[in-house]
């Protein structure tokens, strides 16, 4: 059974937002309605967004490194807030595993949020429907886009590359290779909520080397020392090689 | 989580609904069996089963100022299979309606004895009723706790003792309020359910008091850790997305200094347990109707402070993305 999910890259998210405006401007102009925004260009602004970055500092400086955090629903393989639902508006699609709300079935109890340990689920204070991260499925099947454009406005926007769209149960996916290759894990595993989306940590490149791999131990100048300057009137080795 | 008053007049509300149903019927029940006198039927049952179906119609009211969309509040029956809150919108209901068919049995005088059992026991129609409305309480005490016993990363409620504190903190009410009710219709039942009010208060005290030390030494499974899945003792939040508040921080964070949060905690192990206890004890000794109303108000507020704590007290694992709220 598929699972469209997305891979996040911690290693190259540089937390430009990219992703948070991009899906703002696709998913509130989309037939389900706006996405409700209060005080928009005043004090305190707020509003709803299936995507948020978030800044974390790890470690104490000058041992610090800054990890950017991409937050949006998982479609947990194991959805804890799809049950909970008193009306059946919220479910998961069989077809692909994408976790959706129905917002002309909801009734904006919040039990769903509730019931989110990654509170990726926010209510739409306008519409007083629950909201939450589509997968862009108005978009990824939309045979009139062309195909390479098939992919959620997230996806699109990320000018370092850091989401990777695709099936994470098909062995051969670029998500799926990422996870598999790349160390991708899970948040909160131990709820066992079995989230699709992963994330791949951070990376550093390290080589090790040891003393002696920089002194060979069978160099010859060890035992002969440097050797001596051919006469001024004998040919170098120079002369007589190409190099 | 930030406390919903719409939830805390429900939860408390019909709380109140279903003891006191509760103690109608225990009083008819013992009244069959001839420990108890027999009570006046449109007087004494009748009324009693209208001021509970008030509580209960209060509770499912203000219930809809919980709700986004009130007007699709009846979709909300649908998934019972899965969701005890679908479960609890069937239950109410069925609870209130029965419990209005046994009031109208008694107050119409519908109630003919059905059979006599070992020739000195009567059961009538109204004593069968009672019984089935007598599980739909229960149900519904069942369906109301597991609401929040369900969610098992909001570990502050992920225990039986939700249930238990609901069933018990909603019948101490209701007795509480039969006492009061019994006292004004001059019936002689008024010991008898001061006394179970006593007795269930008491018992819901052990169980509050159980869930409070039970909380106070949990170890939250979730850290910023496996939050965010980074392993290192330090992490620090920098930015959480926005600037300006959102719905993770409305709605998760019950917003009050830890100093209210601890004074509302002890406001309520006060005004629920001890004062009414000492008010109900006190009236019982001379029969004053309006010490027992007055223990039922005080209970009734301390039951106010008691729910909000009981919402406020809960941490939610998503709030460990928010730590500089």
């Amino acid at each position: 059974m598929s699972q469209l999910a997305l891979v996040i890259d911690l290693n190259v998210c540089v937390g430009c937002h990219a992703c948070v405006t991009s899906c703002k401007e696709w998913n509130t102009s989309g037939t389900a309605g706006y996405m409700a925004d209060f005080n928009p260009f005043s004090k305190d602004p707020t509003g709803t967004f299936f995507n948020r970055v978030q800044t974390f500092e790890v470690g104490t400086f000058p041992n610090a490194e800054t990890v950017h955090f991409p937050k949006s629903c998982l479609h947990c393989e194991d959805p804890p807030c799809v049950p909970v639902c008193p009306t059946g508006a919220s479910y998961k699609r069989e077809q692909d595993g994408i976790v959706l709300v129905d917002y002309d079935k909801c009734i904006g109890c919040k039990y769903c949020s509730w019931a989110c340990p990654y509170g990726v689920r926010e209510l739409d204070e306008y519409q007083k429907v629950m909201k939450k991260c589509t997968l862009c499925v108005d978009r990824i099947y939309d045979q009139s886009l062309p195909e390479n454009e098939r992919k959620p406005a997230c996806v699109m926007a990320c000018p370092t590359s850091a989401r990777l769209f695709g099936d994470v149960n098909d062995p051969d996916s670029e998500a799926a290779i990422a996870i598999r290759e790349r160390g991708g894990y899970q948040l909160m595993p131990e709820w066992g909520t079995k989230p699709a989306n992963h994330y791949l940590p951070r990376r550093k490149t390290r080589i090790t080397i040891h003393e002696d791999e920089l002194v060979r131990v069978d160099n010859p100048l060890r035992k002969e020392r440097q050797l001596p300057m051919p006469d001024s009137d004998e040919p170098t080795l120079d002369d007589v090689t190409s190099w | 989580m930030h406390p919903a008053f719409s939830v805390v007049f429900l939860t408390t509300l019909i709380g109140v609904g279903q003891g006191l149903f509760l103690a109608l019927y225990t009083g008819q029940l013992y009244s069959v069996v001839k420990v108890l006198p027999v009570q006046d039927s449109a007087n004494f049952y009748g009324l009693g089963s209208l001021i509970a179906i008030a509580f209960l119609a209060a509770g499912l009211l203000s219930s809809f100022f919980h709700l986004g969309h009130p007007e699709r509040a009846w979709r909300s029956a649908a998934r019972w299979r899965t969701s005890w809150l679908s479960r609890e919108v069937i239950v109410l209901p069925a609870f209130m309606g029965m419990t209005a068919i046994y009031g109208l049995i008694h107050y119409l005088g519908w109630n003919p004895v059905l059979f006599t059992f070992r020739e000195t026991f009567e059961i009538d129609l109204s004593l069968l009723v009672g019984a089935a409305n007598t599980v739909l309480a229960f149900t519904l005490f069942l369906c109301t706790g597991m609401i929040y016993a369900c969610i098992k990363f909001l570990q502050e409620w992920a225990t039986p003792l939700t249930v238990v504190n609901y069933t018990l903190l909603g019948s101490a009410s209701g007795f509480m309020l039969a006492t009061a009710f019994a006292s004004h219709q001059g019936s002689e039942l008024t010991s008898f359910y001061g006394g179970w009010a006593i007795i269930l208060t008491l018992s819901s005290l052990v169980s509050r008091t159980s869930s409070l030390v039970r909380n106070a030494r949990i170890k939250h499974k979730s850290t910023l850790q496996t939050a965010i899945g980074v392993r290192h003792a330090k992490i620090e939040q920098k930015a959480q997305g926005f600037m300006s508040g959102s719905f993770n921080t409305r709605e998760f964070f019950h917003g009050v200094s830890p100093t209210a949060f601890s004074l509302i905690k002890w406001v309520f192990l006060i005004m629920v347990f001890p004062i009414p206890i000492s008010l109900l004890s006190l009236g019982l000794t001379a029969d004053v109707l309006f010490l027992y109303g007055l223990a039922f108000a005080v209970q009734y507020a301390g039951l106010l402070a008691e729910r909000w704590f009981f919402f406020a007290q809960s941490n939610h694992p998503q709030n460990l993305y928010y730590q500089t709220v």
